[in-house]
């Protein structure tokens, strides 16, 4: 086992847009890019439990050509909005770090 | 000989700076045009409300004077798109402002094209009464009230109002709101390119050399062929590599792969990434999609009231164990107190928000057992009509938050920490996107009128 946090190269929060929010974890190669993919651990499902949101509601898709998976949904509150806690949508990628990859 | 043009990116927004060594190198090899993106809808809705640059005037201005200055000598066309930040009208004209004293304080001349996006409410509204404007990310129907109540909305322009005002001989071209890669995108298509490398070296630009290693705000220089694009920093600190170029495909966008723009999609699923040295990437395999109806993106914003706020912290483990029973009260006292002086709950928004508790994640936070020695507060209230009234709630809720007693309590002189004298902190009008659409539209410069002037 491994956690996202030991294994990526880089995971990050940032808006698509006012009103979503898009999450890229990436890998350095090929190789750990198609273990972490065959394990299925990063999936709609994983999301919708991580932020709370309706697994139809998350767009995720690999991106093999970058060695990536992306994972985008609506934010809580629009960009700048009353009780907004982040306006550029980059500190929302933490609960993702401690994920086990069984790789 | 084959068929390229060659463009030159400063940075990711205008007022960002970049190193002047950057700007150099990149002129030393001989660009067809050089350009910046102004702006981004990211920062959030204040600056397209207020009118207000997101960069500083100063910073803006440090610039903007290095890009005019290269581009006549070199007699190059110089594209700025979504002047100012936010791309409307007081936005533009800073921009605009700012070119001409620069022009006339350095003994500068060149025709400049103004290319406006800010929108009149009436055509707005007349164009969705013809059913043609529809809302994206889940946003409801436009309705006359919300079009009324906005405080400004600007239309997101492609490339072809830079094309008309290229064409029309303007070396300096400013524009209202654009799409960011539609300066670069108009470029390689007047050049006689494929749309397909022509948008990709525009996803690439408008963000200067952040699609390098190190990651930074500095110059960009991209080459556009028939059938691929070339990336190279300008600055030998930083390299552009295969990993870091599609890497930056995921930038602030909902696909990966799929790119929507004005007039179609750029489908980057098929890329290749080949270095062709030690710092310069060559891209190809992308593809255009062309829309079958074009549609320009619309941006809307209305004021939501007047914000103060209030920053303060807490040393006080008493209190930290009863946290919310403690925020219960203060919200229950300034709900009284503030309905005495005329500010009834309807009329404003009290946030207190926690940080060492979940200021970052609100309630999208997982961990919820831990809480730190101490803990920052930012008190805020939204006032729907004035500043005054925001204030005067405000005011109550810091009293309350440094008074308000609480069982057990030892630090009766006071609960809270504030760093600052005066404590609170008059904000400003608040706005929030109210238009988030796309409108179909018969010709892509027709929400765009472009003004002509020589400097």
């Amino acid at each position: 086992m491994a956690t996202i946090r030991e294994t990526a190269r880089v995971c990050k929060s940032k808006n698509a847009g006012p009103f979503e929010l898009t999450i890229d974890v990436v890998f350095d190669n090929a190789d750990i890019f198609n273990r972490v993919k065959a394990t299925g651990v990063l999936c709609p499902d994983l999301f919708a439990r991580l932020y709370n949101v309706p697994a139809e509601h998350v767009l995720f898709t690999p991106y093999d050509a970058a060695f990536a998976f992306k994972a985008t949904f609506p934010r809580l509150v629009p960009a700048g909005e009353f009780g907004d806690t982040d306006v550029y949508g980059c500190q929302q990628h933490a609960p993702l770090l401690d994920v086990d990859l069984p790789i | 000989m084959t068929k390229e043009i060659r463009l030159l990116s400063t940075s990711a927004i205008l007022g960002y700076g970049f190193p002047e060594a950057s700007l150099k190198a990149g002129m030393a090899r001989n660009p067809d045009m050089i350009g910046v993106d102004g702006g981004s809808v990211d920062p959030g809705p204040h600056y397209l409300g207020s009118g207000k640059p997101f960069c500083s005037p100063i910073a803006i201005r440090r610039d903007l004077k290095l890009m005019l200055h290269a581009a006549i000598a070199a007699k190059i066309p110089l594209v700025i798109g979504t002047c100012g930040g936010a791309g409307g009208e007081p936005h533009l004209q800073l921009v605009a402002d700012m070119a001409r004293d620069i022009a006339r304080e350095d003994g500068l001349h060149f025709k400049m094209a103004l290319i406006h996006a800010e929108q009149s409410k009436d055509e707005i509204r007349r164009r969705n009464a013809a059913g043609r404007i529809r809302g994206l990310a889940h946003q409801p129907n436009l309705t006359d009230a919300v079009i009324d109540r906005s405080s400004r909305i600007v239309g997101m322009m492609g490339p072809e109002p830079f094309i008309e005002a290229l064409d029309n001989g303007a070396q300096v071209v400013l524009a209202g709101r654009g799409s960011d890669p539609a300066p670069w995108a108009a470029a390689a298509i007047r050049a006689q390119l494929p749309p397909a490398p022509a948008w990709y070296a525009g996803k690439m630009l408008e963000c200067g050399a952040t699609p390098s290693i190190p990651k930074g705000h500095d110059c960009l220089f991209v080459t556009v062929r028939e059938d691929h694009v070339e990336c190279e920093p300008t600055n030998p600190a930083r390299r552009c590599t295969p990993l870091s170029i599609a890497n930056h495909s995921l930038h602030e966008n909902a696909s990966p792969i799929h790119h929507i723009e004005p007039g179609g999609m750029l489908d980057t699923s098929a890329c290749r990434f080949d270095a062709v040295s030690d710092r310069a990437v060559r891209i190809s395999g992308m593809t255009w999609n062309p829309a079958t109806q074009y549609t320009v993106k619309l941006e809307g914003v209305e004021l939501a009231g007047y914000r103060a706020i209030c920053v303060a912290g807490t040393r006080d483990p008493l209190l930290i164990g009863r946290l919310d029973n403690f925020l219960d009260s203060v919200r229950a006292e300034v709900a009284t107190k503030a309905a005495n002086f005329g500010a009834t709950p309807d009329t404003y928004q009290l946030g207190i928000r926690v940080y060492g508790r979940d200021g970052v994640m609100g309630v999208r936070e997982p961990v919820c057992d831990s809480l730190g020695h101490e803990l920052g507060f930012v008190i805020e209230v939204v006032h729907r009509d004035s500043q005054e009234m925001a204030g005067a709630v405000l005011g109550m809720a810091r009293a309350n938050m440094l008074h308000t007693d609480f069982p057990g309590r030892l630090c009766r002189e006071g609960n809270m920490a504030f760093p600052f004298s005066p404590s609170d902190i008059d904000v400003g009008p608040v706005y929030r996107f109210s238009v988030y659409h796309v409108a179909e539209v018969d010709n892509p410069t027709e929400l765009f009128p472009i003004e002509y002037e020589t400097v």
